[in-house]
């Protein structure tokens, strides 16, 4: 039985020899195939004597089974080394940058007003809106004032005819909800107003967003505490101060200008709020008896708080864009920032 | 408004510095523009005389000047002022002195002459923004005397930027009382005495119009110099209220405005005839103002006017030939109450706005004009000399303002405000602003001094409470309210979410101005005229669009022209188109792409956009919301006539997609090509309610076939035929090939379409899915002459 014994070390010197798969199946055919040696070894059985068989045959098997381990191994291992090299090869730059489409971004006055639109969505606010090209009568009869009166000389407004304007302002929505529905009412209007009125911090088109809220105990005290959270809210600094100065809305009364801590500077005075350490972001007051009168709302039923707020000013101080012009100009690089 | 604040002072005087003032009163309603210091900042500028003038012989417009500064010597000095001369008394820069702007004087030489300090006009001292040559002194200005301590230039002025309503703040006595009432000071209201009448002479008045002249007062004035000299004072007041001196009678009567709030006006009574007249102008009178300019007047406009010829605009502006001049020698005064309603709104009909057109307006004080007219009298006498003659008015009560008596009642205060105020408080606030309150059951009746033009309502009275109580002092609330749920529309998007799929399919979004240039509207929408503005701010913003195309195609231009090589932007919002009946305000959803598809990218070559990667866009927002869409070819005068399809939903045409024409692109001076869109947005986010299909429990059967066809058949069309031919076991249908060329006959083309089919209730078998085809194919050859490719 010595040259089974070689034959074993032979085949396993052939399988450990074997450098890729398609050499080890060869091995295996050579020693396991129809032909393959040890295939030989066990036909040989027969020519020996019958007590003889039993003994023999279970040391080819042995042997064999032996071969079919190492067989088996090193089958295993070149498939780890084929699959090592496979990988090797499908191996990339994965700082390349990715196939496809780039994402865009929307506009920042957009983002603003969403921002605005989801703090009120929040108090139960609606959002309503209005037609651009306006009548004299919503955009400023029925907000109190009349033709002669001076603040018309405050709104430059852009008209078409005697009777058709641009909107100077998103006020005259509030009328139109006023109108519409009953109170209780509460909504905000997002939208485009305009003002012939062009220099480095005017431009004619600019947005407003108007609030409203009409109801049975709707309070000066109420319509500070909400602008104060939604401030406080909107720069997401808790310490925000805010203040309430008078002033006069012909469609208010009483009418306050809000002013907040100037944001550049902490309130420490720099040259974007004048060195006074305030900024003047919002105008406000309780809806004006004539309003509800021209609206058909009952004065001693209801009270109302509206305010407006100017979004590109809005804007500008939250991301500390410097130059309003650049709202409009839609240049790509001044876009992609707000992406 | 201008104010001194010296002048202020001598009124009323609190013991705050002037910031804390114009803190106060900025939270009092008042608002503060501005503190400023009434001069620049000089040092060593001096009172001197001009002793002489020579021509400089090498230079035509400069003088060489001996100068007495009172330094012993005469000083020569270059000077280029017009105004220089022989005797006149300037402020002279000494050398060493330093200018506003830390500019120093030093000894210099001009054309070769030598200059040993500056003659200095107001604006060089920063008194004035501009100058037209040197300021002149008056003659008994003491030489030598340093200029700030002879101006008395330690002073500040305090802008203030006062809010339509607060006309009685007006004037330096309006500004003292309310900062009498802050801070709770005695104010020192001028004491005016009668001036008694030395003459018996008056001029007759008729007031035509006594509602909108309610009141009219006149004086004659007799020998009066025109040409005496203004007080320096009161030249320095004018000054720090912005108000330039022209001469001493125009001067008083300016002075008078800013002190008390009344406007005045003075006529030479030599060139009046006959009397004077208020009255409503007839159309088309004619009448040339003080500043040369002739109006052509409405029927509305109130006109002082004499026998012969109108004289001034009333409340507005004085008329050219009647008002006091150099030469005058006797002036009649007027004093006057124009109602607000009879000014409001007359100046700005001749594109006038003028201190006091400013005043009346907005209400001056009907009690003021007897008061005025007795303190500019008095002022005339002292500086200008002359003899009274009586006041003479002309009153309609009934036309007067009455004062409001409002009802301001407790419950209301607090429901307003959201705090209660003790009934004490509420008085103390109300009677310290001059109102009288007279108890009653659930409240108080009050009247407001007639000089509050701006209380007419329980309202007013409310803010006034708590403008002196401090706004600030206020609890901060949250209102209360019933919650309550909204109904939610799911058959309608959000616009948002368009927004934010373009975002996210490469689009930014752009906002440009709703008014455009009307040669760039011409070239995108010529069949249509745009809604025009009637004062536009400028030529190319001058129409409204028809279309958000023109924004987006300059904001497309604005980045081409910045090298960006790859342009997606969006942008939603209003067109504007006049049709026969109405104007259509409609909100639409538009883009424009050009450049490359992509960003450049190191795996492969960048490739231009083409329409389908555009109509890839618009299918995904339409999918949003939408079903049975069909992009049909058509025409449109900016489009590429081969590469342009309108977009129906259903039956309803809502949008274009298309390539704009080349000659579109040459008129707009756009040079790559650009791709654009644009959709209603009411059909895009009219969405509907899903509702569920059963799923088919049995395998689906793929036929591929390919069609041959004429060219000009379109696939939608094709689509659309195979849809109503079928059965409803088709289920989807796919173009993958479109074919032109070698073995295709000319004129045709090749289609393969995928065909996908399933059963709902049993398995297909071979027959099914061939008859089924079949059928199809029949109705493709019925329709179009389409064969199968063998």
């Amino acid at each position: 039985m010595a040259d089974l014994q070689e034959l074993l070390t032979k085949a396993q010197q052939a399988v450990a020899d074997a450098g890729d798969l398609q050499q080890l199946d060869a091995v295996r055919v050579q020693y396991l195939g129809k032909k393959g040696e040890f295939t030989a070894q066990l036909k040989e059985l027969g020519k020996l004597p019958g007590d003889q068989r039993k003994e023999a045959g279970q040391k080819i098997n042995d042997a064999k089974r032996s071969f079919q381990a190492a067989l088996e191994e090193r089958k295993a291992a070149l498939e780890v080394e084929k699959l090592n090299a496979q990988l090797a090869e499908e191996s990339i730059d994965v700082s390349l940058p990715g196939r496809g489409q780039q994402s865009g971004g929307l506009h920042p006055v957009t983002r603003t007003m969403q921002r605005i639109k989801t703090l009120f969505a929040g108090l139960g606010f609606d959002v309503a809106e209005g037609p651009e090209i306006e009548d004299d009568y919503h955009n400023f009869e029925a907000l109190n004032i009349p033709s002669h009166h001076p603040a018309r000389a405050m709104h430059d407004t852009f008209y078409f005819n005697a009777n058709t304007l641009l909107r100077t302002h998103t006020s005259p929505v509030q009328v139109r909800e006023m109108e519409t529905t009953e109170p209780p009412l509460r909504l905000i209007a997002p939208g485009r107003v305009y003002r012939c009125d062009s220099d480095l911090t005017h431009t004619p088109m600019f947005h407003q967003v108007e609030g409203l809220m009409v109801d049975e105990q709707v309070s000066f005290a109420d319509l500070m505490g909400t602008l104060d959270k939604f401030l406080k809210l909107f720069f997401e600094n808790d310490e925000l101060k805010t203040r309430f100065r008078p002033s006069y809305f012909p469609f208010t009364e009483p009418s306050s200008e809000v002013d907040i801590q100037c944001v550049m500077c902490a309130g420490e005075g720099c040259r974007v709020c004048s060195h006074t350490g305030w900024l003047e972001v919002l105008g406000c007051g309780m809806v004006h008896p004539e309003v509800f009168k021209h609206a058909g709302i009952d004065n001693e039923k209801f009270t109302g708080y509206a305010f407006g707020m100017g979004v590109e000013r809005l804007a500008m101080l939250r991301y500390g864009v410097n130059d309003l012009r650049l709202f409009f100009e839609n240049d790509i690089k001044f876009l992609k920032q707000f992406a | 408004m201008k104010i001194s604040e010296q002048w202020l002072r001598e009124w009323v005087n609190p013991d705050v510095s002037t910031q804390t003032i114009a803190d106060d009163i900025t939270m009092a309603g008042l608002e503060v523009d501005s503190i400023e210091p009434a001069a620049g900042e000089f040092t060593n500028i001096l009172v001197a005389k001009v002793v002489s003038v020579e021509k400089h012989p090498d230079a035509d417009k400069l003088n060489i000047c001996k100068v007495d500064a009172g330094t012993g010597e005469p000083l020569q000095i270059v000077c280029g002022a017009a105004n220089v001369r022989e005797g006149l008394m300037v402020a002279c820069a000494m050398i060493g002195a330093v200018l506003p702007g830390n500019f120093k004087i030093k000894k210099s030489k001009l054309r070769g002459v030598e200059s040993y300090g500056m003659l200095c006009s107001e604006k060089e001292m920063g008194l004035a923004d501009s100058a037209d040559g040197l300021m002149e002194l008056p003659e008994d200005a003491p030489i030598g005397t340093d200029i700030r301590e002879y101006l008395d230039l330690n002073d500040t002025i305090i802008e203030v930027d006062l809010t339509p309503n607060r006309s009685d703040c007006l004037s330096i006595a309006g500004v003292a009382r309310e900062v009498g009432t802050l801070y709770q000071c005695p104010v020192n209201a001028l004491e005016v005495l009668p001036v008694k009448a030395d003459i018996d002479d008056s001029f007759p008045v008729k007031v035509s119009a006594p509602s909108a002249c309610p009141r009219y007062l006149g004086r004659v004035i007799r020998n009066v110099n025109a040409r005496a000299t203004t007080p320096l004072w009161m030249v320095e007041k004018l000054r720090r209220s912005g108000i330039r001196s022209l001469s001493p009678v125009v001067d008083i009567t300016n002075y008078v405005m800013i002190e008390l709030g009344q406007p005045m006006h003075a006529f030479d009574l030599d060139q009046l005839q006959g009397g004077i007249e208020v009255r409503l102008a007839q159309a088309g009178e004619k009448l040339t103002l003080l500043d040369g300019k002739e109006i052509e007047c409405n029927d509305k406009t109130l006109l002082i006017a004499d026998e012969s010829r109108p004289l001034a605009l009333a409340g507005v502006m004085g008329g050219e030939g009647s008002g006091v001049s150099d030469s005058t020698n006797n002036i009649f005064l007027e004093a006057a109450f124009f109602s607000p309603l009879a000014i409001a709104g007359r100046a700005r009909d001749y594109g006038l706005h003028t201190d006091s057109s400013h005043r009346f307006e907005r209400g001056v004080d009907p009690e003021l004009p007897a008061r005025a007219m007795e303190r500019a009298s008095q002022l005339i006498i002292d500086i200008c000399g002359g003899q009274a003659g009586p006041v003479c008015e002309q009153l309609s009560e009934v036309d007067l303002p009455k004062p409001a008596s409002i009802h301001l009642r407790r419950e209301r205060i607090s429901r307003m405000l959201g705090i209660d105020f003790e009934d004490a408080q509420v008085e103390s606030i109300l009677s310290g602003l001059g109102m009288s309150l007279e108890a009653s059951d659930e409240g108080w009746m009050v009247s407001a001094p007639a000089f509050r033009f701006d209380i007419a309502i329980e309202a007013d009275l409310i803010e006034e409470l708590i403008r002196i109580y401090g706004y600030n002092r206020i609890p901060r609330t949250m209102p209360h309210y019933q919650p309550d749920m909204k109904p939610l529309d799911e058959s309608r998007l959000e616009l948002q979410r368009i927004k934010e799929l373009l975002a996210d399919r490469g689009y930014f979004e752009a906002i440009s101005y709703s008014f455009v240039d009307p040669a760039w509207q011409a070239a995108i929408d010529r069949d249509i005229k745009p809604v025009a503005l009637a004062n536009p701010i400028s030529a190319d913003l001058s129409v409204m669009r028809t279309s958000l195309w023109l924004g987006l195609l300059k904001a497309a231009q604005h980045n081409i022209n910045r090298q960006q090589p790859r342009i997606r932007l969006f942008e939603t919002g209003l067109t504007f188109i006049q049709t026969a009946d109405e104007l259509v305000q409609d909100n639409k959803i538009a883009g424009v792409v050009c450049g490359n598809l992509h960003e450049e990218h190191w795996d492969g070559d960048a490739r231009k956009v083409d329409f389908f990667d555009v109509k890839a866009d618009v299918e995904a927002i339409l999918a949003a919301g939408g079903q049975d869409i069909r992009f049909v070819k058509d025409a449109h005068p900016a489009l590429h006539p081969g590469q342009t399809a309108r977009i129906y939903k259903g039956e309803q045409a809502i949008g274009w997609l298309g390539a704009l024409h080349p000659q579109t692109q040459k008129a707009l001076d756009i040079d790559p090509r650009v791709f654009v869109f644009e959709l209603d947005q009411n059909a895009v986010l009219a969405a509907s309610v899903p509702v569920f299909k059963s799923l088919s429990k049995f395998p689906e059967v793929r036929r591929d076939i390919a069609l041959l066809i004429s060219e000009d058949i379109a696939a939608g069309d094709i689509i659309q035929t195979i849809k109503s031919a079928a059965s409803d076991v088709l289920q989807e249908i796919s173009v993958f090939d479109v074919y032109t060329g070698t073995g295709i006959d000319s004129g045709l083309k090749s289609v393969a379409l995928g065909l996908i089919l399933q059963g709902f209730s049993r398995t297909l078998t071979d027959e099914d899915v061939d008859s089924e085809i079949q059928t199809i194919v029949t109705a493709l050859n019925k329709t179009y002459g389409a064969t199968l490719r063998e």
